[in-house]
Order: C-alpha cells, then structure tokens, then sequence
C-alpha cells in the first residue's frame, strides 16, 4: 500500500510537467485554433534559461543552493520564456493571422525545428548538468518517504494552477480570453484588439511551460535542445484527453497521463507490459480516446442557439 | 450623425454594396429594410469595421471611420449588436455585461449601466449567474442589447433583433428599442427583414435591393408607398 502511495505522488509529480505544458497547448488552441507544435521547444527554452540564470546566480552571485535560488530562477525563466512566446508569436504566426490553419500548423513545426537546431547551434548538442538549485532531502511522513524535489513539484504546479484559475475566471483579461475562445468576431464588437488577448494568451502559456522546464530539470538534472520533443509530444495528448481548449481539462489530462506512466513503471509488470514500455502510454491512450471520446474528457461540442 | 457616402464593398469578385450613401440624423430610428441578401447587414459590418469598404467614405460624428478597426469604432461610442447575437455562450449572463463593458475606464460607475440594463430587462438579473448559453432565443437577444449598452454608446445599430424570436419577445423588444432611443437619446440604425415593425418604430427608411439603395423617405411615407406595399409589406 505505502509503495502504491508512493508511486501515485511520482505518478502525479511527472503529471504536473505534462499537465503544465498541456496548459499552455489548450489555451492557445482555444484562442487561436491551431496546436502550437514548437510548445514543447519553449519548454527546453525554459530549462536552458534557467541553467544560464542558476549557473550565473552560483557562481558569480555566490548563492547557495536554497528556495530562494529556485524561486529566483524559475521566475526568472518564466519571465524569460513568456516573452520569447510574445515574440514567437509575433514573427511566426500573426502575418498568418488570416492564412489557412493547415498553413499555421506547418509554420509551428518550424519554429519547432528552428528552436530545436539553434538550441544545438547555441547551448551545443551534449547534455548539460542542470545546477543543483535546491538541497536533495528526504522527507518521511507516515511510514512513506518522499523527496523533497517531488513535493516541491507538485507543490509549485499547485500554486500555478490557482494562480492561472484566478486569471481566467476572475480578471478581465482571463474573461476575454474565453470570450475570444467562443466568438473571435464579437469580441472585437466589444472594443477588444484581439492581438493584444492572443498575445497574453502566448506569454501566459509559454511562462507555464517554462516552469515546467525547471520543474522537470530539479527531478532530472540533464538537459539537452532536444528535451522538449518527448514531453511536448505527450502534453499534447494530454491536452487532448481532457478535451483540447478545456483548461481544467488538460490540468486532469496531464495528471492522468503522469500517474498512468509511474503505474506502467511500477507495476505493469504484473500485466505483463515492460517499464521500458511507459513511453507508449501516451499513445494508447490517445488512441483510446479518439475512439471512444473524442471531445476528450471534459470537452463538449458547444451548441449555439440561433 | 453617421453618414455613408458611395460606399462600394466587394466580397471577392462579387460586388455587395454597391455605391450607398445614407444618413443617420442624431436621436432618430433610421431602418434598413431589404429581402434576404440585399446588403443589409454587409452595410453594418462595414459601419462596424468587421468588412472593410472598397471605396467610399464613412463618417462618423464628421470624422472618416472607414477602414478602421472593429475595436477602435467600438471606442467612438459606435456599437453594433450582429446578426445572431453573438453572445459568449460559454459565459455567464453578468460576465457577457462585463465584455460589453470592456472599455469602460470609470468602472466605479458601471453599477448604473447594469442597473439600467437589468431595470429593463428583469429576467437577466434573475439568471445572472446562469451560462448564457442557456438562455432562450429571446433573452439571448435581449442580453446581446443589454451588452452593447454597457459600452455606453452614442449609436446603436442593431442586425435582425426579430429574428428566431417568439412573437410575443418580438413585441418586447421593439418596445425596449424605442425605449433606448427616448430616454437615453441613443441614436439608433436598424436593420430589419420585418418591415412591417421597422417602419412602425422607426423615423425614416431606406430600402436596400441587391446591393444598392432604391428608396429612401420618412418612415410614414414609405408605409404608404405603394411599391414598398406589395414588395415588402404584404400586400
């Protein structure tokens, strides 16, 4: 029971990776319609932002590995990451504004492969030890034993997620965003520039996505350009299975897709399914969702009256 | 108030406006009546920047609006209630008032605009907190109204308020928009296929076929008209 327990907090802090990337994918796919596919790359954006930030906080500030260290590189990496989004977004997909979305789509495969080779070009293909920002402890609590990196994990994407349903549900901007979701050409009826809400919309899911770089990086300390293929791939599914442009859905479709992971991991050999097998998760469940539910788990077609 | 002169709009090849000129005076109910497809509501999307004219000009309150964007003519005071209503149906009653209310910057004084839109129409305030994609036809319409005014507007224009509405709703409505008109003195271009009701309610006329004005006269007038009779008025 204790190691089930165990794998269920593993489970759910790899699931608060995915489900923060699969934030940033829905959101922009409800503003804007269209899979963001270099999402994942601005998650390995954000791991190197903050290996440069941590380095340099080390070794020329002096400072000590602590949560003020974590806390000052992963803002940091967000901030970063969220304007690289705006700029993203700017160049590449706002001349295509009114372009087909077959269009759109291609051009993100090519910011993906773009940021992908720069980040070889500039950060160098060999993986990078990610600095160590914060002790490693143990923590025991009720017979079970943690570490600290895997609390601070759940912990932090916690604390993002009521942060982010506050912005959506209660402020003006998060309103427009889902007005802009649901009808693009009333909201600029209202007197809204809807550049000025996709843009925030990008900003917003790229500081996610960026948190979940630093996040993943404190669990697994190697970093590579490359890092972000696999994971953007399975948040995208993820966002899928809660139902594409559902925010409280990809929340739910990351923490599942994590927990179903560790649990393959863990146990699936009693099934039969080798550990080496996790990675195919993702897919099976895609698979499985498109046929049985392909809305995804909270997604419904909406009815408009007329 | 606003004014259109030669006002040509293409959708691709295909001409839908073609050459228009009319006139909204300040505090009237000017109407735009048509059959299906004669550019009535292609003539409120230009107004509205939603379609950008080919040429010709557009003014309002003396200066050129055509062309600009959506968003900035909403912040003239101009706003336009489409075709469809187009309310959030994934947000609340009260949270679809709030968008309408989105360049509001004296947000102290929004409880008036509420007040005034709720004393109108009760039923909004009764189902405030419901999603408004539960709502009936009718208070859909009612509540794509109630948002345009949020914005406090100078100049309303309002696409097919009739349309896919239970009658007895019909009758409310048009009674709410004269009302809109007298007392908050809000100038009002309506675009109706019931011109039997748009002429009723409002001062003057004009009369769309395929794309071009063929008619235009103080309401009264075109009642009477005899073309205007048979073509659009049954009989």
């Amino acid at each position: 029971m204790s190691q089930f327990i165990q794998q269920l907090i593993n489970g759910l802090s790899l699931g608060s990776i995915y489900a923060l990337i699969a934030l940033g994918y829905t959101m922009i796919y409800g503003v804007l319609r269209f899979i963001n596919f270099a999402h994942g790359d601005v998650y390995m954006v954000g791991a190197f932002s903050g290996y440069y930030l941590g380095r340099w906080l080390i070794n020329s500030l002096g400072m000590q590995s602590s949560v003020l260290l974590l806390v000052v590189v992963l803002v940091g990496a967000m901030i970063f990451c969220a304007l690289a989004g705006l700029v993203i977004e700017r160049l590449a997909y706002r001349p295509l504004r009114n372009s087909p979305r077959l269009t759109v789509l291609i051009t993100a495969i090519g910011v993906s492969l773009f940021l992908e080779y720069s980040g070889q070009v500039f950060f160098g293909a060999d993986p990078k030890p990610f600095p160590a920002l914060i002790p490693d402890r143990l923590i025991s609590f009720g017979g079970l034993t943690f570490t600290n990196k895997g609390l601070i994990v759940l912990g932090v994407t916690i604390v993002l997620l009521i942060g982010l349903t506050f912005v959506v549900r209660k402020t003006k901007m998060g309103m427009a965003m889902r007005a802009l979701s649901f009808n693009p050409t009333a909201c600029s009826l209202m007197g809204i520039n809807n550049n000025v809400i996709i843009s925030f919309t990008f900003g917003l899911g790229s500081a996610l996505a960026a948190a979940a770089g630093i996040l993943s990086s404190l669990n697994y300390p190697v970093i590579t350009p490359l890092m972000g293929l696999l994971p953007g791939i399975k948040a995208f599914v993820a966002a899928v299975l809660g139902g594409i442009g559902n925010i409280p859905g990809a929340a739910l479709g990351g923490l599942i897709l994590g927990v179903a992971e560790t649990m393959i991991v863990g146990y699936g050999d009693r099934i039969h399914v080798p550990p080496s097998y996790r990675d195919a998760v993702a897919f099976v469940l895609l698979i499985a969702i498109l046929l049985f539910k392909p809305s995804g788990l909270l997604g419904k077609g909406t009815v408009e009256k007329v | 108030m606003l004014e259109l002169r030669e006002i040509t709009v293409n959708y691709g090849s295909i001409v839908a406006l073609h050459e228009i000129s009319l006139k909204v005076e300040q505090g009237d109910i000017v109407t735009l009546i048509g059959a299906n497809g004669a550019g009535k509501s292609t003539t409120l999307r230009t107004i509205s920047g939603l379609l950008k004219p080919g040429r010709g000009s557009i003014l309002y309150e003396g200066e050129e609006i055509g062309g600009e964007p959506a968003h900035k003519i909403v912040a003239r005071g101009l706003s336009h209630v489409p075709e469809g209503r187009m309310i959030f149906a994934n947000l609340s009653v009260q949270e679809n008032l709030m968008m309408g209310a989105y360049l509001r910057k004296d947000r102290a004084k929004l409880r008036n605009e509420f007040d005034y839109v709720f004393g109108m129409f009760p039923r909004l305030q009764e189902r405030s907190r419901q999603v408004a994609g539960t709502l009936s036809g009718g208070e859909q319409q009612m509540l794509a109204i109630g948002r345009a005014l949020m914005s406090k507007p100078r100049c309303l224009m309002l696409d097919e308020p009739s349309l896919g509405i239970a009658p007895i709703l019909v009758k409310t409505i048009f009674e709410k928009i004269r009302e809109i008109n007298k007392s908050l003195g809000i100038t009002v271009l309506l675009v109706e296929q019931n011109a039997n009701l748009a002429l009723e309610v409002s001062h003057y006329g004009y009369v769309l076929e395929t794309g071009r004005i063929i008619l235009h006269d103080r309401s009264e007038a075109l009642r009477a008209n005899e073309k205007v009779k048979s073509a659009y008025l049954g009989g």
